[in-house]
């Protein structure tokens, strides 16, 4: 009895953004707070975003989940803090792609600009945990559209 | 215990996941299926397929012989009294909607009150917010006790005469808690109220007597008790059926239709609209066949040992916190401390080991429990002491692993 495939899911860098997650905590003054659930497994993220001029100045989250959701919130903020709305969306869709198991040309990106996110790539090869990564990203999409409003 | 002629019964277990021999503990989710029902469904589609009750050609009438046997198969399965009192439906859920349309809403108002239990599914919790919702009838929640339970003095506290139905699982599909039905439909009923059942974690598991228990309301579901998908049992008194509005209308459940107004057919059709779930009741008629043969109290002894077995060998694992009481169904449930459930999960699925992970349905138990999730481990007459085994194991390579890791 031996695990077999578990060490392409559970990076070394995934743990440790689960173990000592970037930006975790409340932001103060002016924000958008948006809440999102994972209703099947009962993961939730309280993600707060400050933009100014079309650009994210800061971001935090709160919640409970388990190491793939938590690590991917972590890994969000810190890419898209200092980045603009319109590239911290295009690395929102291309981390939709690397989740679908889609080929990802990097090329297109600033390597550094990704941060650690690459480490979640193999997330993709368990289906049952793709969600466990999206949410951050989805509650960063929500968060940007109700700042449009 | 069952030997292994029972186990090779299920071909689905017979086959290799992740590298490793499938180990099967999620049966609370739902069940495997023997070759019988495959078997009977099957025969079903390939030589009866036929609508029921209407046609005069031939297989018209053996669906129909198919259909309605089955439901006598239930009715013997659970004691009813008559087959009136055994109706098809989806599954637990709309059973439980089903008594909550056309018995809650028709007869609940103002002032009147619910109880339920602080560890009910889902399904037997929001019909009746929905319930209460539109009647202003009040919600009431029976407290837990330290070790899973519930105490019959809250019940008989909380149930008084403003109480018009008690809402209850007969086993806990989390703790594993089996509740005392009967005592708790004697207080019901003594104070004018109704009980409402929710059994589907105890139909597959253990012999149920609908009339010993004195239920007014009993619903389960196929696909947890060796069957398929799709189908399951409303069990209602006659009295108390006689009385209700059907929650469906169309066709099947009519007697005459005139332009302006209609009538019902008799109990049990008036409840069952539409064509009906045939190859559905023929696989349950067909699972309580196998069941039957095993027998129910072997059943339920067999898991017994396992659920003991497997407390006995989990709570030697450091660092596992194990929810509900000594006495139980066959299930635990547990969370490693530092490991996520969900990580659990995917590490033991890893090792072709299948148990449940999430909040199973059951939030604001889960908010009692004060965790956001847990991992389940659920048995089953095809489970044995070596699945137990397989599942410590896995459990102690997850802790490692996951304590390497961080």
């Amino acid at each position: 009895m031996s695990f077999n495939n578990l060490d392409t899911l559970y990076r070394q860098v995934i743990m440790d953004h689960y173990k000592n997650p970037r930006n975790r905590g409340k932001l103060e003054g002016d924000h958008i707070t948006v809440e999102l659930n994972n209703p099947t497994c009962g993961d939730r993220i309280d993600l707060q975003l400050k933009i100014n001029d079309g650009v994210v100045e800061d971001a935090k989250f709160e919640g409970e989940g388990c190491s793939i959701s938590l690590s991917s919130a972590s890994m969000m903020t810190q890419v898209i803090i200092g980045k603009k709305v319109e590239d911290a969306l295009k690395i929102s869709q291309m981390f939709s792609d690397m989740m679908l198991g889609e080929e990802v040309d990097t090329n297109d990106y600033n390597l550094e600009e990704l941060g650690d996110i690459q480490a979640l790539q193999g997330v993709s090869k368990f289906p049952a945990r793709i969600k466990c990564a999206t949410l951050a990203w989805k509650a960063m999409e929500q968060g940007v559209e109700k700042d449009n409003e | 215990m069952l030997n292994e002629t029972v186990r090779k019964q299920f071909p689905i277990l017979d086959q290799e996941v992740n590298e490793h021999s499938l180990v099967y503990l999620d049966s609370a989710a739902t069940s495997q299926k023997p070759q019988s029902v495959i078997d009977a469904l099957n025969e079903y589609y390939q030589r009866y397929n036929s609508n029921v009750h209407r046609g005069v050609h031939t297989l018209g009438t053996r669906a129909t012989e198919g259909y309605e046997g089955a439901r006598e198969k239930v009715k013997s399965f659970i004691n009813a009294n008559s087959i009136k009192e055994v109706i098809f439906m989806r599954g637990t859920t709309t059973a439980i909607n089903t008594v909550a349309h056309s018995y809650g809403r028709e007869k609940l108002s103002e002032g009147d009150e619910i109880v339920l239990t602080k560890m009910e599914h889902h399904s037997n919790i929001i019909p009746w917010q929905q319930v209460a919702k539109v009647t202003g009838a009040t919600l009431k929640y029976l407290p837990l006790q330290e070790d899973g339970t519930i105490s019959l003095d809250d019940v008989r506290e909380l149930v008084t005469s403003k109480t018009k139905i008690v809402a209850m699982g007969h086993v806990s599909n989390v703790l594993g808690t089996i509740n005392p039905i009967k005592e708790v439909a004697k207080i019901a009923h003594e104070n004018g109220a109704v009980i409402v059942v929710d059994g589907a974690q105890s139909v597959p598991h253990m012999s149920v007597d609908v009339q010993e228990l004195d239920v007014d309301f009993y619903a389960f579901s196929a696909h947890k008790m060796c069957g398929p998908t799709g189908i399951g049992v409303l069990y209602g008194k006659q009295h108390l059926l006689e009385n209700m509005e059907p929650v469906e209308f169309g066709g099947e459940m009519i007697d005459f239709v005139n332009l302006y107004d209609s009538t019902w057919k008799e109990l049990p059709w008036k409840f069952e609209g539409g064509t009906p779930i045939i190859a559905g009741a023929i696989g349950l008629g067909a699972a309580i066949d196998f069941l039957n043969d095993v027998g129910m109290e072997a059943i339920e002894e067999h898991e017994q040992e396992l659920a003991n077995y497997a407390l006995e060998q989990m709570e030697q694992i450091d660092g596992i916190t194990i929810f509900g009481p000594r006495e139980r169904a066959g299930l635990v449930t547990f969370n490693l401390n530092d490991v996520h459930p969900h990580d659990t999960a995917t590490a033991l699925d890893s090792l072709g080991i299948a148990v449940r992970a999430g909040h199973h349905c059951a939030q604001p138990l889960m908010k009692e429990l004060q965790v956001t999730a847990t991992a389940r481990a659920s048995f089953y007459l095809y489970n044995s002491k070596k699945d137990v085994d397989q599942l410590v194991e896995g459990l102690r390579k997850t802790k490692e692993y996951f304590g390497d890791v961080f």
